[in-house]
């Protein structure tokens, strides 16, 4: 007969010894959940690679207004990251630094372009313009004082890509300012620094990781964006025609071998810019 | 002088009412107490950094109880020491004299005469987040210093270093202390340190800050560690 393992001790009876067993099927199981998302995204990835051929890229390449949309996708994606890294970095510093009244508000309504469909943003500006004020509208108004058409033109790629993308800078460089500790900021206002100077020479620098990074995502959204482009700058050949766009044109009039190749193009694109933040930003998003 | 009169803090749900203390001239004043009991908060109210929503801060005769931060000429050295990341260690002895304008020769010699008084002219040069604690506590300490301050605002500066670089801070800061003649109040838990450095004693204790006799320090205080 087997003795027991329990024992008894002076606080009372020792539980029996216990083998804790495998981790093998734990990471099974996590590991087959999460790698079957990483495994889809590969797989629609190899199947685009396998449906095109290098001829079909210098095909598309070839053609002008795609070569078109290329350069105005690097301007416009461009102007648009370096907009709302303009906006987002003093909106992610007051948000992470002040609580005030009604912050909740801003919060939420920062937030919105993230969650609204994009179609609806793009209507949304699409109506801003045109709404009559007064007699007249603010597309009448740019036209009229600056001389240039916002509303299916080239600033209302822009603004499109704005509109959604500056709402994740702003939240990438919320997230940066609350990583960086405040008090070296208070240290500097002791030190004789108005807050605007605190702000320059002590949180700013030290941000940097944060900026590439929002900037980067910025960039990205902006390459992504169709909804809002679609309905509040149109998909004109040659004129307001951007990848995304050009994407949706090509399969419409039946290249798919185009549309493919300007597909695998922006997975480049993407692949590249994510890359950067991976390697810069990472402190800091995380 | 610091003149604390009858003041009042509040941040969020933590209270201190009617917290009264005087520092003559010249005084090394020690404050000692329990953890959360509001030493920092009382600290950072001198320092401007919390609003005082009842009562009076004076300094050397000023109520300086509604100014700004940096016009008050407050030294402070944070628990965390809070060093600008970016700097360089001459960096931040320079930081105060650039921002009040003074002229590169005045900013070189003050650099210099700090650097020197503090032993930290081999690293002038280094980055600020590659340095040992004791050497971080000293850089922290030039910073303040810098600009020749109406007083000095210690929060539990040597906490964390080992006894021999304790005890060695402990009589720069007494020295420091003794020729500059400035006004200074210092946080601590250790009595040992209290017993190296003051000539005047407080204890917060419950929300109540009271003037004890420096005897008292041979014995147990509350919130307080003999190292």
């Amino acid at each position: 007969m087997n003795e027991s393992p329990a024992s008894t001790t002076s606080l009372g009876t020792s539980a029996p010894p216990h083998r804790a067993g495998s981790d093998v099927p734990f990471f099974v199981v996590m590991g087959g959940l999460g790698g079957s998302f990483v495994l889809l995204i590969v797989t629609m990835i190899a199947a685009d690679l396998a449906f095109t051929s290098p001829a079909h890229f210098s095909a598309a390449l070839s053609k002008p207004e795609i070569q078109r949309a290329i350069w105005l996708t690097l301007i416009s994606c461009s102007i648009s990251a370096l907009l709302s890294i303009w906006v987002a970095t003093p909106l992610g510093y007051l948000l992470s630094r002040f609580s005030f009244r009604g912050r909740w508000l801003i919060d939420t309504i920062i937030d919105i372009p993230v969650v609204l469909p994009p179609l609806v943003i793009g209507l949304s500006l699409l109506i801003l313009f045109h709404l009559p004020i007064g007699g007249t509208n603010l597309e009448q108004v740019m036209q009229d004082r600056f001389g240039f058409r916002v509303t299916y033109a080239e600033p209302a790629v822009v603004l499109a890509q704005f509109s959604v993308a500056c709402a994740f800078a702003v939240q990438t460089m919320r997230v940066t300012f609350d990583q960086i500790d405040a008090r070296a900021e208070q240290v500097a206002m002791t030190l004789g620094c108005r807050r605007s100077r605190a702000f320059l020479e002590i949180a700013l620098p030290q941000a940097w990781r944060g900026i590439v990074a929002a900037v980067t995502i910025a960039w990205a959204r902006s390459l992504g964006e169709f909804g809002p482009i679609l309905v509040f700058a149109g998909a004109t050949r040659m004129r307001t025609e951007v990848l995304s766009t050009t994407v949706f044109l090509e399969l419409s009039v039946g290249q798919l071998e185009a549309a493919v190749a300007v597909s695998l193009m922006m997975v480049v694109a993407a692949m590249a810019v994510l890359g950067i933040v991976r390697l810069v930003g990472t402190k800091v998003i995380r | 002088m610091i003149e604390l009169h009858d003041i009042t803090i509040r941040s969020g749900p933590f209270l201190l009412t009617n917290v009264g203390m005087t520092i003559p001239d010249g005084t090394y004043a020690v404050l000692m107490g329990g953890t959360g009991q509001g030493k920092t908060t009382i600290l950072e109210a001198i320092c401007g950094l919390r609003t005082v929503t009842r009562g009076q801060v004076f300094l050397n005769g000023d109520d300086i109880t509604r100014w700004k931060p940096g016009d008050r000429g407050v030294g402070y050295v944070p628990q965390d020491l809070a060093l600008f990341p970016m700097m360089t260690v001459r960096g931040h002895l320079e930081f105060a004299l650039r921002v009040r304008h003074c002229s590169r020769g005045l900013i070189r010699d003050r650099v210099a005469e700090l650097a020197h008084v503090l032993g930290i002219e081999s690293l002038l040069a280094r980055r600020v987040t590659n340095l040992s604690g004791g050497e971080a506590q000293r850089v922290a300490l030039g910073r303040a210093l810098s600009f020749r301050p109406r007083v000095l605002l210690l929060d539990e500066p040597l906490n964390a270093l080992d006894e021999a670089t304790r005890d060695r801070l402990c009589q720069l800061l007494r020295s420091i202390q003794k020729q500059s003649g400035l006004t200074t109040l210092h946080i601590t838990h250790a009595r040992t340190e209290a017993r190296l450095l003051a000539e005047k004693l407080f204890v917060l204790d419950a929300g109540q800050l009271h003037e004890r006799p420096l005897t008292e320090l041979t014995h147990p205080i509350a919130g307080s560690t003999e190292a």
